[in-house]
């Protein structure tokens, strides 16, 4: 991550927390630091942030948060104008960096997705995919988790302050669940988990709760996906596409397991990822 | 028009808020005055689609669980409530009554950390003349800390039972993957007792604020239960009698489209207006709550005001903090652990329905559940998009009485009235880029 980093003596970086299309609880995340909020709010100058403020800012931005997956055309248009007000832009959650639960629609034809919901879907508009924010513009830093851990957004903003690059880590949920000494339960109890697979974050949430990880902080770098899906229990043919098709299903390796296991449930109908429409690029 | 008078030019108002702020989601407010009569009211919703009731199709209950939780990150857990009730309705499954108790203590969290987030970051900086909580700060810091203070135990007692405070883990179709141990639930009670106080100062603070005058008769709707408050069980009541079973919402309402508008609305068969929420509740529901909860209703002389004026619900929300974080201690204190966590159940197929209610009000769920068990079709019926229609016909009827004021202090009265429903526009997805025109 560069740029951003300030300086000892100069002025207070000047924020802003935006969203597309998301639930906001990675936003709400910021205000859940309730011992170190009003800190926060003292050592950055916090210019946008709707949710939370009145007072609007369009730019610039020393930082900017963003929240949401990309899936209308205005929504486009606004990020690509946000992305010029800012020098440092930082994506939180799984719908920014991966596209979300709703990327699922990305496997199916836009109009009768929109049928379902809507009954007059013709007056609904929405791109033919929801994706993620790099797709479309460049990307300083990721935040990733439905939702994001407040553990790394604190570690993101302490960097800030001090200008360093923050300390994230890229190694599997089973590297967290190990050293908190839970029960394997792919192990005990043979149940599907997206462990090994999957980047930390969260603590290793599902597993000491005794269900498998489902994957929400997305793949971790050099995931082997071909190898869990081979060998380790409930990953029988008729399940795999489910077990990746959640919150970061767009996000590779997993879309490629999704793709070569007839897509994601409910999908109607299943074009293979060749079929689906392109993706949109850099600007 | 009388002959010899000259044609005389309409005088109009046009009241708009492009983004409105300290609002869950996107949504903006349009307001067209002409000569001191409303022509046009409307609630915009711009949040983009996310298709949930598509997205869950072909899922299984469980899977169901965590996807519908990502439809609002302040308040998953009413929508994991209102799909896990339906989902062991429509199997039979009867849970643990220790089961039943976690949840509704689940339920108490997120209410408490939502009706905190609303009461003073959302709503209070109206009513004190801020532009943000963080800005009440730098006056009343004390105050805004243990606002904070209050929140986090609501968000310790959502971690405790589902793992985290937005999107927890545990739920389950049956019971929970895990419960709490009593240790780690008595472990918060310290805490609890000392949000308990702050929520009783939150009553006295906001039953003091300035309010508005406006009174109006709303059609309420809540559940109502034999001894409990509202919350995960009960029938649908409403102030002008209905009474229907929590599977029943279809029996009385409808989203539809109005004639002349793109808008998607809930309203009675009848095409009535009706308002969610923690005024409905109280209304309909007081004699269930926790007793330190009446008390500090009582105290303020408030009920009838917070029935009537919709800027009155920061009351009737404090109170409701009062008793959700009573109500958390005394399941604390009564708490064994299960059993077993979660009860054995077979999926088939079947209709599955219900109604729990959400920080903001009543929320429906509805799914058909196809030959193994999954999800065939899907509906779900938000508060805010319950109360969407409500408050457009409260905006109209409340705009003849700041029309005097300057422009932007009207505006800003709008925007504050708005925010009195605690609109979650994330939630209310399915109406959204439709507009309401009024105009004949």
């Amino acid at each position: 991550m560069a740029t951003a980093g300030r300086r000892s003596g100069t002025r207070r970086l000047r924020v802003g927390v935006v969203k597309f299309a998301s639930c906001d609880g990675c936003q709400l995340t910021l205000l859940d630091l309730e011992d170190e909020l009003l800190a926060i709010a003292e050592r950055f100058d916090i210019v946008e942030f709707p949710e939370a403020t009145s007072r609007r800012s369009a730019g610039p931005f020393d930082v900017l948060l963003v929240e949401g997956s990309v899936s209308t055309e205005e929504q486009l248009e606004e990020l690509l104008r946000l992305r010029r007000e800012t020098t440092t832009l930082v994506t939180i959650g799984a719908c920014a960096t991966a596209g979300g639960i709703q990327a699922i629609r990305n496997w199916s034809e836009p109009g009768p997705w929109a049928a379902a919901v809507y009954p007059r879907p013709e007056l609904v508009s929405s791109l033919a995919m929801a994706t993620p924010v790099a797709d479309h513009v460049i990307v300083d830093a990721e935040l990733r988790g439905c939702p994001i851990d407040p553990g790394q957004l604190l570690e993101l903003l302490t960097a800030l302050v001090v200008g360093r690059r923050p300390q994230l880590p890229d190694e599997s949920v089973c590297a967290e669940c190990k050293r908190r000494s839970a029960t394997c339960v792919v192990v005990a109890a043979g149940v599907a988990c997206l462990g090994p697979v999957t980047r930390t974050g969260c603590g290793a949430l599902c597993p000491v709760f005794g269900r498998g990880c489902y994957g929400c902080f997305g793949p971790r770098g050099g995931a082997n996906v071909t190898s869990l899906v081979a060998n380790a229990p409930g990953f029988d043919d008729d399940l795999v596409s489910a077990r990746f098709a959640g919150f970061t299903a767009w996000a590779e390796p997993f879309r490629s397991v999704i793709d070569g296991h007839g897509g994601p449930p409910g999908a109607a109908p299943a074009p293979t990822a060749g079929d689906a429409p392109a993706r949109g690029g850099r600007p | 028009m009388t002959a010899g008078t000259r044609p005389r030019r309409p005088r109009t108002q046009r009241f708009e808020v492009e983004g409105l702020t300290r609002v869950e989601g996107e949504g903006s407010l349009k307001l067209v005055v002409r000569d001191g009569e409303v022509v046009e009211a409307r609630l915009g919703i711009f949040e983009a689609p996310r298709y949930f009731e598509r997205l869950v199709q072909g899922r299984t209950p469980d899977e169901v669980l965590d996807i519908v939780a990502r439809i609002c990150g302040i308040c998953p857990v009413a929508y994991q409530m209102s799909a896990v009730h339906a989902f062991e309705d429509a199997a039979g499954v009867e849970v643990d009554p220790a089961v039943r108790a976690l949840r509704r203590l689940l339920y108490c969290g997120e209410w408490i950390e939502s009706h905190a987030l609303h009461v003073y970051f959302l709503h209070a900086p109206d009513f004190m003349g801020y532009a943000s909580a963080i800005e009440l700060a730098r006056d009343h810091r004390v105050l805004v800390e243990r606002a904070l203070a209050l929140k986090k135990a609501g968000n310790h007692l959502v971690s405790l039972v589902g793992g985290r405070p937005i999107h927890p883990v545990s739920v389950r179709v049956g019971g929970f993957y895990h419960v709490p141990t009593r240790s780690a639930m008595t472990a918060l009670r310290p805490d609890l007792t000392a949000a308990l106080d702050i929520a009783l100062e939150t009553v006295t603070i906001v039953a003091g604020l300035d309010t508005p005058d406006f009174e109006r008769e709303p059609r309420l709707v809540s559940l109502r239960h034999p001894t409990d408050y509202p919350m995960n069980e009960g029938r649908i009541v409403s102030t002008d009698g209905l009474d229907l079973a929590p599977t029943d919402w279809e029996a009385a309402f409808e989203e539809d489209q109005v004639g002349w508008s793109n808008a998607l609305q809930a309203r009675t068969h009848a095409g009535e207006v009706y308002l969610l929420g923690p005024s409905s509740r109280i209304t309909l529901a007081a004699g269930q709550l926790h007793p330190r909860a009446a008390e500090a209703l009582a105290a303020t002389g408030l009920a009838e005001a917070i029935r009537r004026n919709p800027f009155r619900s920061i009351v009737a929300r404090a109170v409701e903090l009062v008793h959700a974080t009573a109500l958390a201690i005394d399941i604390i204190d009564d708490y064994r652990p299960p059993e077993r966590p979660a009860a054995p159940w077979t999926a088939g197929p079947g209709i599955a329905a219900w109604a729990t209610e959400a920080p903001r009000g009543l929320l429906f769920h509805r799914y058909e559940l196809d030959e193994r068990g999954r999800v065939a079709t899907a509906r779900i019926v938000p508060p805010t998009s319950q109360n969407q229609a409500a408050i457009e016909a409260d905006l109209t009827d409340f705009a003849p009485s700041v029309l005097d004021l300057p422009h932007d202090a009207a505006t800003h009265r709008f925007e504050q009235l708005i925010r009195s429903y605690d609109p979650c526009i994330s939630c209310a997805t399915h109406f959204l880029d439709l507009r309401v025109d009024r105009r004949p």
